[in-house]
């Protein structure tokens, strides 16, 4: 009889808690997980400090059973009883949670934090609470409420309670909480308000209205919060294009040649930071943290080094003949991204984001800037502004500027033009060696990475003019947040479609782009 | 004289030897179909796979010479000619799934849950309608495309890589499900065409035929229009566009229409393409595919007309062998070629055979 071998095991299951110590974590061992629910349930209704530690054994994944059903917590490989003093009875086995029970533990270590002395540990469960918190804990989050003394924390537990309320028998309950929740601009808000419009869910016509008026609130904030983040996703995607085109904005403006393997750059760059931070795992993990600062000056040699030798070897053959140039960088493109593909796998590389660039700015509910692409955004701005310093600055700056206005007269009045080609080829290089740092921190490192790149940073080149920063820079912004405006309105794919027409449709007015040098040559 | 021989040998016979060589050519593309009729024992039979790699490689060539016209003649680079040679070969893939489907719906539609045809698959089950679209809906496409681009005198890297754009356009929207092409599966299963089953040894033959006819065809036809006093005009644009505006002439007219008659002929190669190999689907419109057939036209030589057919034939007769032999290696030597190509023989294999002949 098989069917009855489980029931006979969890018969003698609910024997042991008498054999050995009872106790929450016994208990909690030798249950099956229909009761280890129920406990769960009745735990975050009645949270007890004392159970702290348990749950957060729970929660990492240390609590063990041995063969006797008695609770074992481990502590960096030794096992220790739960309670009382016992040595296991055999080598104790891990316990593991389903889904369903990970989220009621989630409920119970919220309900128990609601107890901590730290306002911001407090403020998270109210928020945890917000989400999950079940009927059984109402009394609880009552008494909270009212004992609470930070405010941030018990409009937060309010708002728990608002939830919860949405259910109360009493209309007047009821209007208080819809009114409450009208306040608040969480995305479960308007799911649990929607429902309340329904007829049949809420018979009280009071409420019903009042759900609407504090549905329509809701709305409202979401929208601006949407708007918001699709602005700033906009303002991150163009950080990222400026730090693709500048580099093939300056190289074609100066050769009027097109660098396709300037998306095979930004990978290199992508991979020498993958090379930095293995060198700071061997060499020195203490300060692996930095590793993306001290990528940043090697990608930026490594692929100018590159790069000057790509003018040096091919480019320099071709001047004059863009079209051809355009093949054999292309020619190059493929080759590099073979051997990446040889030497590193075909499989995309980990870079793992430092602490410091991990998790994010909450502003609004539904609103998270994540630290890595505000930080990508400043650091965009910071290699403008050195670029632009470069360029008008300096000597090379000057000399380069000389070349892209008229080469000929640049060479007549002692501009070494040749040098000038490499130097600038390097610098356009190294930019996109900085670019492919930025991006490995955002997204997958591959040896297709660059590729994604280079069709999105030459429309910038050809709609923003060559020869000016501002160009790249206004037009790698406005094609940024296009781009992530009309996403959500009509796809991601037709999006892309629709900008490609209208920047052909902009080239009818202005062949030249936003900003063109002015000049008189004609060939 | 320091040349290999064979070379050499060429360069001395001319054009007389150039004849042979293509009437030998033309000979052997004619017999192989017959070949491919006789019983699968005998000596002389042409297997199947034999037969569709060179009737790809056949389209390839077209879609290299209709590259040549833009490029060699006219000075437009276009890296989008996949776009063009897939949407042909999409027109013939609705045909080709209709045949398949009967009276019911194609089988990928069925999946999506869909219940009629897009108003797009209207009358596609007629032959004669398919083959409308397929010369239409390039030249049309190229049309619009080509009318903007030059009115407002986009030409070299610009308009490269537009038109790269554009076929990268291409391909995002035709992998996606509610397209209606199939999403990134595309169209395959075919079973007959026009009534006769598509993989029996007959229609495989016609097929073949049918390609080598469009090729000699489109052949014939550069070489009137290279004679042509418009050839001439199309050499001039590409030059000196500015001189030749000075003489009195507006390119636009011209451009135009060397563009659009090179989209169609791309548009019918892939229309013959598509039953021979059995799949279309958005990868032919991926921007890698139209790069590398420029690299076809520039290894053969540009502004000839031969050039493009021999190096679709010679790149392609490699990518065969590497991707057998050393997989890894192709790509490594795909971009040598490009680099190579473009550094040492700007004016391809042809320009290698008739060097000596212009000194």
């Amino acid at each position: 009889m098989p069917a009855s071998l489980p029931r006979i095991l969890m018969a003698l299951a609910l024997l042991w808690p008498l054999a050995s110590q009872a106790g929450d974590a016994n208990d909690f061992v030798a249950a099956n997980p229909a009761k280890q629910a129920k406990l769960l349930e009745s735990w975050a209704a009645q949270p007890d400090p004392a159970r702290q530690p348990l749950l957060d054994a729970l929660q990492q994944g240390r609590v063990a059973a041995d063969s006797s059903k008695t609770a074992f917590i481990e502590e960096a490989g030794n096992f220790s009883a739960a309670e009382g003093e016992a040595e296991p009875a055999s080598p104790p086995k891990k316990l593991r949670l389903n889904n369903r029970l990970r989220g009621l533990l989630q409920t119970a270590q919220a309900s128990h934090q609601l107890l901590a002395s730290e306002a911001s540990v407090r403020l998270a469960a109210a928020q945890q609470l917000q989400k999950s918190a079940k009927p059984a804990q109402l009394e609880l989050l009552n008494a909270r409420v009212a004992s609470e003394q930070d405010a941030a924390v018990r409009d937060a537990l309010a708002l728990a309670l608002a939830n919860l309320q949405l259910v109360d028998p009493d209309p007047a309950v009821r209007l208080q909480a819809v009114r409450l929740l009208g306040e608040t601009g969480e995305p479960l808000a308007r799911t649990r308000l929607e429902a309340l419009l329904d007829g049949d869910s809420e018979t009280d016509a009071g409420v019903r209205t009042a759900a609407e008026t504090s549905l329509a609130q809701v709305k409202r904030r979401l929208l601006v919060g949407e708007l918001l983040g699709q602005a700033f996703s906009g303002l991150s995607l163009g950080s990222i294009l400026l730090l693709a085109a500048l580099g093939l904005a300056i190289t074609f403006g100066l050769l009027g040649v097109i660098n396709m393997a300037h998306g095979e750059m930004l990978m290199l760059g992508a991979y020498t930071t993958y090379m930095v931070q293995l060198g700071f795992q061997r060499l020195a993990p203490e300060y692996l943290a930095l590793y993306p600062l001290a990528a940043l000056p090697v990608a930026f040699f490594v692929t100018a080094a590159i790069g000057m030798a790509l003018e040096r070897t091919v480019i320099r053959h071709l001047y004059g003949r863009p079209l051809e140039t355009l093949l054999a960088t292309w020619g190059i493109s493929l080759i590099l991204i073979q051997l990446v593909r040889v030497i590193f796998g075909a499989q995309n590389v980990e870079v793992a984001n430092p602490e410091w660039l991990s998790g994010g700015l909450q502003v609004l509910p539904n609103l998270v800037l994540p630290y890595s692409r505000i930080i990508i955004i400043g650091f965009a701005l910071f290699v403008v502004a050195l670029t632009w310093l470069l360029l008008n600055k300096t000597r090379l700056g000057l000399n380069v500027r000389a070349v892209t206005q008229n080469r000929n007269m640049a060479a007549c009045c002692g501009v070494p033009t040749g040098r000038v080609d490499m130097l600038a080829f390097g610098l356009g290089s190294g930019i996109a060696g900085l670019g492919g740092v930025a991006l490995s921190q955002i997204g997958n490192v591959g040896p297709d990475l660059g590729q994604s790149y280079i069709i999105d940073s030459f429309l910038v080149v050809v709609l923003g003019g060559v020869g000016q920063l501002a160009g790249s820079v206004l037009a790698a912004f406005g094609l940024g947040i296009a781009n992530k405006l009309l996403e959500p309105q009509i796809g991601a794919v037709l999006g892309k479609i629709l900008i490609l027409a209208l920047i052909i449709l902009f080239i009818q007015k202005r062949p030249q782009g936003l900003f063109a040098l002015k000049g008189r040559v004609i060939d | 004289m320091n040349q290999p021989m064979t070379i050499t040998l060429a360069q001395k016979a001319g054009p007389r030897l150039s004849l042979a060589v293509g009437g030998l050519v033309l000979a052997i593309l004619l017999a192989l179909p017959l070949l491919h009729l006789l019983p699968a024992d005998s000596a002389l039979h042409v297997s199947a796979y034999t037969l569709t790699l060179v009737g790809k490689i056949l389209c390839y060539a077209i879609v290299a010479l209709a590259l040549d016209l833009v490029w060699g003649y006219a000075g437009l680079l276009s890296l989008g000619h996949g776009l063009f040679f897939a949407l042909g070969g999409y027109a013939m893939g609705m045909y080709l799934m209709r045949q398949s489907a009967g009276d019911g719906l194609p089988a990928f539609m069925s999946f999506l849950a869909w219940n009629e045809l897009p108003w797009y698959w209207y009358g596609t089950s007629s032959f004669l309608w398919a083959m409308c679209l397929v010369v239409l809906v390039p030249g049309l496409l190229a049309l619009v495309f080509g009318y903007f681009a030059f009115r407002s005198r986009i030409k070299g890297v610009y308009f490269s890589i537009i038109t790269q754009a554009l076929t990268f356009a291409g391909m995002l929207l035709f992998f996606r499900n509610e397209t209606g092409f199939g999403g990134n599966n595309g169209f395959t299963n075919f079973r007959t065409i026009l009534g006769f089953d598509i993989t029996a040894q007959g229609t495989r033959a016609v097929l073949f035929l049918c390609t080598v006819a469009l090729l000699t065809g489109s052949l014939y036809l550069g070489f009137r229009l290279a004679r042509s006093k418009f050839g001439r005009v199309l050499t001039a644009l590409r030059d000196a566009e500015n001189r030749l505006m000075f003489c009195g002439y507006d390119p636009r007219g011209y451009k135009l229409f060397i563009w659009v008659l090179s989209a169609v002929l791309c548009g019918l190669a892939g229309a013959l393409y598509v039953p021979q190999v059995g799949i279309i689907n958005p990868s032919e419109m991926s921007p890698t595919n139209s790069i590398e057939a420029a690299v076809w036209v520039a290894l053969g030589g540009r502004g000839t007309l031969i050039g493009p057919l021999l190096g679709a034939g010679l790149v392609n007769g490699m990518k065969s062998w590497f991707t057998v032999a050393f997989p890894e290696y192709w790509l490594f030597a795909l971009g040598a070629l490009f680099i190579v190509v473009t550094l040492y023989l700007p004016k391809g294999v042809i320009g290698l055979l008739r060097k000596e002949k212009e000194q």
